[in-house]
């Protein structure tokens, strides 16, 4: 059995799942200390599935909480920042372009030494040891105990950063390293920035995953505890300690990938239909597009993958505007207060799920209350909600024949029956928790990013060696041998560049390998070289 | 024209559409001008005609792969060096920098040279847009020299080129760009003030900000940021026809590498199940069909944008499922003449057509 928690700005949701099984699930509301609600949701789902604590095998969580730290600034860490570049990159200094009140509460001291890697893997200028050490030296005797280290080229060879962090280790043996390699993929200065926000998360990270393993332990769960990353495969806890930034972005793909579980069905349009806004995605083999453009996080550019999500304004509490012969479908909501606001609640605000009710799509709140519409008015209503339901599909699918869709979320009788270019609509049960599912079924993943050359190595030689090497680090992060599959790979040939060279991304998962109860404390801790 | 910190969005976001799908990622250049202006403070942009007849005038930009240059980036002294050192060769100060091209990053490069040296940007460059050959600038088009010419790289290598024949030129520049580790610091076709108004492409530069603040503006008012950036372009006068020749979304893509360049297509479906259009590319695209049928063919500009940010995506960005708007705009007059289509037409990409201009293949007013 497995418990899934999805931590969100308002609700903590939990499901208890055995093998394909959903036995039980929870929403409760997310708490400030972020523990209390994940603690009163798995006590919850044990209640009603009458399950020991013993009969878990693992635990999976998915929060949001460190993204909200970076926007709202909370209790960041003060960072030295080590790049091994020189004498490139020089124009552009660590900390360029970030908004200056973060800069300011992050940057600490700033390095720019010898080092990095050409795109051939030459080195840039060699590494100087002496130069690092007393890096480290400053950092300590200033206090400044983060430590984030940069590279140029770094993802294809990762050699001098990993120099750096023994030679740190070794003589500021306090200090917590971030390398960059382990972040981010190619792009120096956005890979940089992720792994500054990284080191700023020591911290927060460590107490946080703290509280949740105390909180597992004060529930009787000795089981391993799992942490969701933005693109929906786990890294133990350990490894979410040292590396937080890369659980910034879980939910919507947790969202997508409960869809997935819930359905059966792993290429789809997913909708997930909230208060406010519809957000759709794309689940291709069962994992959701990515977005190509870059991803601002509190205002610093990185180059994370994120779920290609298109947000319309159509949600169960939009709000519906009549103007004579003029019809507006929001944008505005009412949000969470449609159990005030709106008739069905016994407010005067006409909003989507009014009309939907008063169509016959749903069935909640109080009918009686609806305002007298007409039926003409109110099927024109229901008939341009659709349209853009439609649009909104439409815009997303790229296949031109009709495709499977799945609603999910509070609001999802708003994606009716019949629409044009749709196969087919699937309404899971349980599709309110589909982001707990999610991060409930979630596998062990990692990603691979090199550049062949493949006059070097012939191209099926050069793609095989990677295949085998990322479902290696799949094993390393805790999955199970044999299970290993690449979910995913991107090939951009580099003009400009002599010979047929590539850049060439994989990603791989596999089954979690070891689901077994652990006695005694805590989570397994698995080393996981994880690079994105 | 002051050119301020505030401007640099804007003709970073203009340049990369003005790159044609090609010029690299403009983002890169924008922070390195913005950490020039923030060194040396604002600088000015001079038309064209207030140069003196003798002034000395140099085009400047970066040679190489787009891959290396986001992660290999400048030491900040490449630009000053090559400068300096043409100065001595040419054995005078230079008067006034400009953009090799227009389209990409390069549209902002000539900043940092400017704003390290105090000298003006002329509002001109020598593409118009971006072209993936160094010698297939305006410049080699009407017989000008690229040499002499001096390529700085961050480890502090300087190499100077002295050839008469501008394709060599082109050969070794590359070939030292690789040598230097994929991405290098260009100056050449140094002109005087004369042949800069002669041959230059007048008004890119201001042309580029225009564009980029048409569209910055028309999201600022929730507008349509199409129709402002196509207003934007005809206004300049130097992109007198623009059309938005297909909307729908990415389903195919091929790439791959030919002869050291991103070559490929790209196959978008219209919305509704309305009709196909392909796009071919060399770094750049080059011809828009629609449903078989020709809508824009190179020296024309065609860039794929996002369809609800107006943000450009260069054809090294293009992903299966993009949503998308193809837009295409009239070149520049001087890329139409029959001596600049010799070097930068439909057959010089090696494709089996002649030019037909934008407006005559859409049935436009003004055909």
């Amino acid at each position: 059995m497995r418990i899934g928690v999805d931590v969100g700005g308002t609700n903590t949701d939990a499901v208890l799942i055995d093998g394909l099984r959903i036995v039980a699930s929870s929403k409760q509301p997310t708490t400030a200390d972020v523990s209390g609600g994940v603690a009163a949701a798995i006590r919850a789902v044990l209640a009603d599935g009458a399950a020991a604590p013993g009969a878990v095998d693992a635990v999976m969580i998915g929060t949001t909480h460190f993204t909200n730290a970076l926007i709202e600034r909370r209790r960041l860490d003060r960072v030295g920042i080590i790049r091994l570049a020189s004498p490139s990159g020089e124009a552009l200094p660590p900390l360029t372009a970030w908004p200056d009140a973060l800069a300011r509460q992050v940057g600490g001291e700033i390095f720019l030494l010898p080092g990095g890697y050409e795109v051939d893997g030459r080195e840039i200028a060699p590494f100087d040891e002496d130069r690092v050490r007393a890096a480290a030296q400053a950092c300590r005797a200033r206090g400044i105990d983060r430590i984030a280290v940069s590279s140029a080229f770094a993802p294809i060879n990762a050699a001098m950063e990993d120099r750096a962090a023994a030679v740190i280790a070794a003589e500021h043996p306090a200090a917590v390293v971030s390398l960059s390699h382990s972040i981010g993929r190619l792009g120096l200065i956005e890979r940089e920035n992720g792994t500054i926000l990284n080191a700023a998360l020591s911290s927060l990270a460590a107490h946080v995953i703290a509280s949740f393993e105390q909180a597992l332990a004060g529930l009787g769960l000795s089981a391993p505890l799992y942490i969701s990353q933005n693109d929906g495969t786990l890294i133990s806890a350990a490894e979410a300690t040292r590396h937080p930034v890369l659980t910034i972005g879980s939910g919507p793909t947790n969202s997508m990938r409960g869809a997935a579980f819930l359905t059966g069905v792993d290429d789809a349009i997913v909708m997930d239909v909230g208060g406010t806004t519809c957000d759709i995605g794309v689940l291709a083999k069962g994992f959701p597009r990515e977005s190509s453009l870059s991803i601002d996080i509190g205002g610093v550019r990185t180059n994370f993958r994120m779920p290609d999500i298109l947000a319309i304004g159509l949600g169960g509490g939009t709000r519906i505007h009549r103007d004579g012969a003029d019809l507006r479908i929001g944008p505005d909501s009412v949000g969470f207060h449609i159990t005030q606001d709106s008739y069905l609640f016994g407010g005067s605000t006409l909003t989507a799920s009014d009309v939907a009710v008063a169509a016959g799509h749903a069935d909640f709140g109080d009918p009686t209350r609806l305002p007298p519409l007409g039926a003409e008015a109110r099927d024109a209503i229901w008939r341009r909600i659709q349209a853009m339901v439609a649009d909104g599909i439409d815009r997303m699918k790229t296949a031109p024949g009709p495709v499977p869709v799945i609603a999910v979320g509070g609001g999802h009788f708003l994606v009716g029956d019949g629409l044009p270019g749709v196969a087919r609509i699937l309404r899971p049960p349980h599709a309110s928790v589909a982001n707990a599912v999610g991060a409930a079924i979630a596998q062990v993943g990692a990603q691979l990013e090199q550049i062949v050359d493949y006059d070097a190595v012939p191209r099926e030689e050069a793609l095989a060696a990677m295949r085998r090497a990322a479902a290696e680090r799949v094993v390393a992060a805790g999955g199970a041998a044999g299970s290993a599959e690449i979910v995913d790979m991107e090939e951009i040939f580099l003009s400009y560049l002599p010979g047929r060279s590539a850049q060439v991304r994989m990603k791989a998962v596999g089954d979690l390998a070891d689901l077994g109860p652990r006695r005694g404390a805590g989570p397994v801790a698995m080393e996981a070289r994880h690079a994105n | 024209m002051r050119i301020e910190r505030s401007m640099l969005a804007d003709l970073a976001r203009g340049a990369a559409f003005l790159g044609s799908g090609g010029g690299g990622d403009p983002y890169y250049s924008l922070l390195l001008a913005e950490a020039a202006i923030e060194r040396h403070g604002a600088f000015d942009l001079i038309a064209p005609d207030s140069l003196a007849d003798d002034a000395l005038v140099v085009p400047c930009g970066w040679i190489g792969a787009p891959t290396v240059s986001v992660e290999k980036l400048p030491s900040g002294r490449e630009a000053l060096a090559g400068i300096r050192r043409l100065e001595q060769i040419m054995g005078r100060a230079v008067d006034a920098v400009m953009p090799i091209e227009i389209g990409g990053g390069n549209g902002l490069a000539p900043l940092i040279a400017a704003a390290e040296l105090g000298v003006p940007v002329v509002d001109c460059d020598g593409m118009g847009r971006a072209f993936p050959e160094s010698q297939m600038a305006i410049f080699n088009i009407r017989g000008l020299k690229a040499c002499p010419s001096v390529l700085t790289a961050s480890c502090g290598a300087l190499t100077v080129i002295e050839t008469d024949d501008n394709l060599t030129h082109e050969r070794i520049a590359r070939s030292l760009s690789v040598a230097l580790g994929g991405i290098a610091h260009m100056v050449e076709y140094p002109l005087t003030g004369a042949e800069a108004r002669a041959h230059a492409i007048a008004g890119s530069v201001s042309a580029a900000i225009a564009t980029g603040a048409a569209i910055r503006e028309a999201r600022a008012a929730r507008a349509d940021p199409f129709d402002a950036l196509a207003e934007a372009l005809r206004a300049t006068g130097l992109y007198p026809h623009c059309a938005i020749l297909f909307d729908g979304k990415i389903v195919d893509l091929e790439r791959e590498t030919r002869g050291g360049f991103s070559v490929g297509r790209v196959i978008i479906d219209g919305f509704g199940g309305h009709g196909r259009m392909e796009i071919e590319f060399q770094n750049e695209n080059l011809v828009a069909r629609e449903n078989g049928a020709i809508r824009a063919l190179v020296p024309d500009l065609v860039t794929v944008m996002d369809r609800e940010t107006a943000d450009t995506i260069t054809t090294e960005r293009l992903k299966y499922g993009q949503r998308v708007k193809v837009v295409a705009a009239a070149a520049p007059a001087m890329l139409r003449e029959p001596r600049a289509l010799r070097l930068v037409g439909p057959r010089a990409f090696g494709l089996g057509t002649d030019f037909a201009p934008l407006e005559e293949l859409n049935g436009m007013r003004g055909a």
